[in-house]
C-alpha cells in the first residue's frame, strides 16, 4: 500500500511519516490531559486544570505548519501545539503540580512556560497581551531580515480585548511576519460568542486591519494545517500578517471545576461526533495512508512515555519557600527578606 | 565642554547609544519624520533609518508589548510615550507582562519606556502627570527620574544598557530650562540606584528628585539667606532601586527630613521613604518626617489652579521652617 500513487495523494505535501507523527501528538495531548485529570482527582494538581478536549486537532495542526526558528505563543488550550514544538510532557506535569523541577520552578502554573530555543513563549493570563508581544517578536525577525515567523493563538474572548486590536493593527501596519490563529471555540468561560461579539464570523475582524483571513473547520486537521501553512508562507515571504479563524468547540468547561451548565448537552454531543482525532483517524486509515497497527503502536508509545513521565516527577519536591525571593530583577537579583522572617531579627 | 540643555543631553544619550549598539531602536508615535512632540528624536530617522526609528499607531499597550517581544529576541528597544500620561494605557502590559517576565519565565526584557513627564507647563490633567507611584508599587521595574542635564544623558544611557525594564521619567519643564556644561566625547553613564548629593548642608535633609530638585535648591538658597540655616538636598535620581544608604547617611547627619515630590500625596513615594527611615534610622530623628507634595487632585489647567495644586518653592521653605522649629 505504500505505492507512490497513495503517497502522492496525501494533501498539503505531508508525508506518511508526518501523518504518524501528527497522530502521535494528537494522542499525546489527549492522553496527557487524561493523566492530569487523574492527578487532579488525587489532589496532586495544585489549582485548576484546563482541558483542550475537542481542540487538539487545530492546536497540533497549526503548530505543525511552523519551522525551526519560528516562535509561537500558546493559550491554555494549546498544550498540543507546545508538544509539537518540543515541550516535554513531564514539564507540563511538573508545572501543574508546582514542582521545584518545573520549567518555572513553581512560579507559574500549567502551560504558562516557555522555551524560546524550541520556539514557544508562554502566555500570561491577560488575554490579548501576547498579540502585542508577538508583534514585537515578529518585528524583530523583520528588522534582522531573518526568515522567521511568529504565530499567536487567541480565542474568541480575547478578540474582544484592546490589546488584540492594538497588537494586530500594529503588526499589520509594520508588516510584521505574524500569523494570528483565532480559535473560535464557542465559549470564553461561560460567555458564548454571541455575547462576546455581534459578528458571527470572527475572520471579518481582519478586514479592519487590512490583512487576509480565512475561516476553517478547526476539527479538520488537514484544513487547519493547510490554512496555517499558507499564512506562515505569506509571513515568511514578507507579506505580513494573516488571520485564521479556526472553528472548533470546547467540549469541557473552562476548567475542571466548571460544571458547564451553560453548554447544552445536545451541543456537546453534536461536537463529539465531530471529534478531531476520530475524524483524523478515519481519514488516514480509510485512505490507506496509515494503518491501524501503526496507530496502535503509537498509542502504546504514548502510554509508555506518559507512565515514565508521571513516575519521573510525581515525587519531586515543591520549591524551597525562600526561593520565592530571587530573580525579581537582574540587578539587584532578589527581593529583600523582610525582618520578621529573619531569625537574627 | 559644551553647554547643553536637559533635552539635548537626553537626545545625545539616545544618539550615542544608537551609534554604539545596533540592537538599540526607537518606537513611538510621531517620532520619525516629525521628531517627536518635543523633538527629542529630531534627526534620528535621517541618521538611523526607518527600521530603527519606528513610527507606530496610537497604541501604547502594543508599543510596550512589541518592545518587550523584541527585547526577548535580544534587541534593546526604547519606547516613547508621547506624554508620560499615556503610559496608563500600557499599565497592564508593563505591570503584568514586562515586570513579571524575569521572575515567572526567566525572560530578559531590557526595554526603556520614556516620556515627557510632570507639570508646571499648563498642560492640564492629561499632559502634566508624574505617574511614578503607579509603577513604584510593582516589583520587576526600575524607575529613574533625572533632574540634571548630566543625569538626563547618563541615566538614558544606563537605562538602555540595563538588563531590566526601566521607566525613564524625563521632566518636560526642565527640557529647555536646564543647561549644563557637559564634556564632549565622554561616555557619561549615571549608575541606576545611586543618589546624588545636590547640596551639602547641616540642619535638615530634603529628599527629592526630578524638577523638585531645582525648587528645593531655590528654597535652600532662600533659607540660607533669610534664616541662616543649611539644607542638604539629596537627589534620588532612581526611585527603584532606591539608594537607602544615601538617605540614611544624610538623616544621620542632619536628623531632620523633609520629602518633596511633585506627584500627589496619598500613596506617593514619600510615604515609602518615610517608612524606610522609620525602619532604618528612627533613633536618629529629631522631628517628624514631613512631606511637601502636590495636593490630592487631578492636575488642573489654569495657571492659578496648577500653581496652587503643585508644590512650590515657598511651600518647601514653609515646610523646612516648620521642621526646623522642632
Amino acid at each position: 500500500m505504500t505505492t507512490a500513487a497513495t503517497a502522492a495523494s496525501i494533501p498539503a505535501g505531508l508525508t506518511r511519516n508526518d501523518l504518524r507523527e501528527i497522530y502521535y501528538y494528537l494522542r499525546l495531548t489527549r492522553s496527557l490531559e487524561e493523566r492530569l485529570v487523574n492527578l487532579y482527582r488525587q489532589g496532586k494538581v495544585i489549582g485548576g486544570l484546563y482541558r483542550s478536549l475537542g481542540q487538539e486537532g487545530e492546536s497540533v495542526a497549526s503548530a505543525w505548519a511552523l519551522e525551526d526558528g519560528d516562535i509561537m505563543s500558546p493559550l491554555i488550550r494549546n498544550m498540543g501545539a507546545m508538544l509539537v514544538m518540543g515541550a516535554r510532557p513531564v514539564e507540563t506535569l511538573r508545572q501543574y503540580m508546582a514542582k521545584a523541577t518545573s520549567p518555572t520552578a513553581g512560579r507559574e502554573m500549567n502551560v504558562h512556560f516557555n522555551d524560546l530555543r524550541l520556539g514557544y513563549l508562554g502566555q500570561i493570563s491577560h488575554l490579548g497581551d501576547m498579540v502585542a508581544v508577538m508583534a514585537g517578536i515578529a518585528l524583530s525577525f523583520k528588522m534582522r531580515r531573518e526568515p522567521r515567523v511568529g504565530l499567536v493563538y487567541v480565542g474568541d474572548g480575547a478578540s474582544s480585548t484592546g490589546t488584540f486590536h492594538e497588537g494586530v493593527n500594529l503588526a499589520a501596519v509594520l508588516r510584521a511576519p505574524l500569523v494570528v490563529v483565532l480559535e473560535h471555540n464557542g465559549y470564553a468561560y461561560s460567555t458564548p460568542t454571541s455575547a462576546q461579539t455581534a459578528v458571527s464570523r470572527l475572520a471579518v475582524k481582519a478586514k479592519a486591519y487590512g490583512v487576509p483571513a480565512e475561516t476553517v473547520d478547526g476539527n479538520d486537521v488537514f484544513a487547519v494545517y493547510e490554512a496555517t501553512r499558507g499564512a506562515v508562507r505569506r509571513a515568511r515571504e514578507g507579506d505580513g500578517v494573516s488571520l485564521i479563524e479556526v472553528v472548533t468547540y470546547r467540549r469541557k468547561g473552562h476548567a475542571e471545576h466548571d460544571d458547564q451548565r451553560y453548554q447544552p448537552s445536545a451541543e456537546i454531543e453534536r461536537w463529539e461526533r465531530s471529534d478531531p482525532i476520530d475524524r483524523y483517524v478515519a481519514s488516514v486509515t480509510s485512505k490507506g495512508w496509515v494503518d491501524k497497527a501503526e496507530l496502535a503502536a503509537l498509542d502504546q508509545r504514548v502510554t509508555e512515555e506518559l507512565d515514565a513521565a508521571v513516575a519521573e516527577c510525581e515525587n519531586d519536591p515543591l520549591p524551597a519557600p525562600d526561593s520565592a525571593l530571587s530573580d525579581v530583577l537582574a540587578d539587584p537579583p532578589g527581593a529583600v527578606r523582610l525582618w520578621f522572617r529573619r531569625r537574627d531579627g | 565642554m559644551a553647554e547643553v540643555t536637559y533635552l539635548e543631553a537626553l537626545r545625545q544619550g539616545l544618539w550615542e547609544e544608537m551609534e554604539r549598539d545596533d540592537r538599540v531602536f526607537l518606537l513611538g508615535e510621531d517620532i520619525g519624520l516629525y521628531g517627536g512632540a518635543f523633538k527629542v528624536t529630531e534627526g534620528f530617522l535621517q541618521r538611523f533609518g526607518r527600521e530603527r526609528v519606528i513610527d507606530t499607531p496610537i497604541a501604547e499597550a502594543a508599543i510596550v508589548g512589541a518592545a518587550a517581544g523584541a527585547a526577548h529576541m535580544g534587541l534593546r528597544p526604547v519606547a516613547e510615550m508621547q506624554f508620560i500620561d499615556f503610559i496608563s494605557c500600557a499599565y497592564d502590559i508593563l505591570t503584568n507582562y514586562v515586570a513579571t517576565a524575569r521572575y515567572r519565565a526567566g525572560l530578559a526584557t531590557p526595554i526603556v519606556v520614556r516620556g515627557p513627564s510632570g507639570g508646571f507647563v499648563r498642560g492640564g490633567p492629561f499632559h502634566s502627570q508624574m505617574p511614578e507611584a503607579a509603577f513604584f508599587h510593582t516589583p520587576g521595574l526600575k524607575l529613574v527620574c533625572p533632574a540634571t542635564a548630566r543625569d538626563a544623558k547618563g541615566l538614558i544611557k544606563a537605562a538602555i544598557r540595563d538588563d531590566d525594564p526601566v521607566i525613564y521619567f524625563e521632566h518636560k519643564y526642565l527640557y529647555r530650562r536646564i543647561k549644563e556644561d557637559l564634556p564632549e566625547g565622554e561616555d557619561m553613564v549615571t549608575p541606576i540606584g545611586k543618589a546624588r548629593l545636590a547640596r551639602e548642608g547641616r540642619d535638615l535633609t530634603v529628599v527629592t528628585w526630578s524638577a523638585m530638585v531645582w525648587k528645593t535648591l531655590e528654597a535652600a538658597e532662600q533659607l540660607e539667606q533669610s534664616d541662616g540655616v543649611s539644607l542638604e538636598v539629596v537627589d534620588l535620581r532612581s526611585l527603584i532601586p532606591m539608594d537607602d544608604a544615601a538617605i540614611m547617611g544624610s538623616v544621620r547627619k542632619t536628623n531632620k527630613v523633609l520629602i518633596v515630590h511633585e506627584d500627589t500625596r496619598t500613596g506617593g513615594v514619600a510615604g515609602e521613604i518615610t517608612a524606610r527611615i522609620n525602619e532604618q534610622a528612627f533613633e536618629w530623628l529629631d522631628g517628624p518626617i514631613l512631606r511637601v507634595t502636590a495636593h490630592d487632585t487631578p492636575l488642573p489647567y489654569a495657571p492659578t489652579l496648577e500653581d496652587y495644586v503643585l508644590p512650590q518653592t515657598a511651600d518647601i521653605v514653609n515646610g523646612a521652617r516648620r521642621l526646623l522649629a522642632y
